[in-house]
């Protein structure tokens, strides 16, 4: 009744290897470790120097799951993945970056923060 | 799902699957990789939100206050492992091997709901202390961030246990290998969106 084909999913490029899998697994975690440790340890490094790190090695990690864990490459799908995967990251700098630059022109054009500060803390009494 | 559907709608499914080519040649892959991607857009957009208004605490608690940073790896933690757990249950289908396969995927669905406790405990926890989605912008913005990640996660629990019932009841038919294919894309997009969670909402603002 059921078509029982097992499929010919012979194709082990399409969902990974044991060998794939395990390097990603260990480059994620030492990815993951670092940011945690240094924030947890306290260890001392200059602000923004930190914030830099934290948010390097998140996107280092992002591209060891796309490679390791999802397979995007230039051969799945005729490339298509890895085009519609750019279009997505131009969309979210676009998105990102636009968000914060129009913001901040917002803030600096329309009132001045320490107003904006005032004004809130006033309504917080009030409220 | 009645019995009735899946008897029904199995064999038509099979039936496409061969006529696209089982695997390579099935739109369904690259089809659900524009959704993720699209879904991807919608995460850029809150964390654009977290971005702009993550300082506006309106007097009230802020990152140092709210954050642990242990707590979070073990959340992170939790994720990551099930990640590469269903990249375990993914390999097990591919040889055929039902039963580690049901394995793996239970593990992973282990995992995955014990990440979403602890979301769940953590938002308690910050809607008891007052420190709810309506206590500031700041908090409005974490909590629609890092919610609507919980319920992608949910919905990814949800569906695993639906296709685990879907495996059992059919064994690794082509129609099931694409599903588990297509959820294996979206768990690990899911792990991947948090990487951008733990490192922009918490661990930057703890510095």
């Amino acid at each position: 009744m059921l078509a029982k084909t097992h499929n010919g999913h012979g194709a082990a490029k399409d969902h990974g290897t044991m060998a794939q899998l395990m390097i990603g697994f260990g480059l994620a975690a030492l990815l993951t470790i670092i940011p945690f440790v240094l924030i947890i340890a306290e260890v001392a490094i200059a602000r923004t120097t930190l914030i830099g790190i934290i948010m390097g090695l998140g996107a280092v990690q992002i591209v060891v799951h796309l490679v390791y864990f999802l397979h995007v490459n230039r051969s799945t799908e005729q490339g298509w993945t890895l085009f519609a995967s750019i279009f997505a990251v131009l969309i979210l700098v676009i998105v990102l970056a636009g968000s914060l630059w129009v913001m901040r022109n917002m803030n600096e054009n329309m009132m001045p923060m320490h107003d904006m500060d005032h004004m809130t803390s006033l309504q917080s009494q009030q409220g | 799902m009645t019995p009735l559907d899946s008897t029904q709608l199995a064999p038509v499914m099979a039936v496409n699957d061969h006529d696209h080519g089982a695997d390579h040649g099935s739109p369904t892959q690259i089809g659900f990789w524009i959704y993720l991607m699209s879904d991807c857009i919608i995460f850029g957009a809150l964390f654009a939100t977290y971005a702009v208004l993550g300082g506006r605490y309106a007097g009230g608690p802020g990152p140092l206050d709210l954050f642990e940073p242990e707590f979070v790896a073990v959340e992170t933690a939790l994720l990551l492992f099930s990640s590469v757990t269903f990249g375990l249950a993914m390999l097990q289908a591919v040889k055929g091997n039902l039963n580690r396969t049901l394995v793996w995927l239970a593990v992973t669905g282990v995992l995955g709901a014990g990440f979403i406790g602890m979301e769940l405990y953590e938002f308690r926890h910050l809607i008891h202390i007052g420190a709810g989605p309506d206590r500031s912008a700041f908090l409005s913005a974490f909590f629609a961030l890092v919610g609507t990640h919980g319920l992608h996660v949910t919905g990814g629990i949800i569906w695993l246990v639906t296709l685990m019932v879907q495996i059992k009841m059919h064994g690794l038919i082509d129609a099931n290998m694409r599903r588990l294919v297509t959820l294996s894309m979206f768990w690990h997009f899911l792990d991947l969106i948090w990487i951008g969670v733990f490192s922009f909402v918490y661990l930057v603002r703890l510095v």
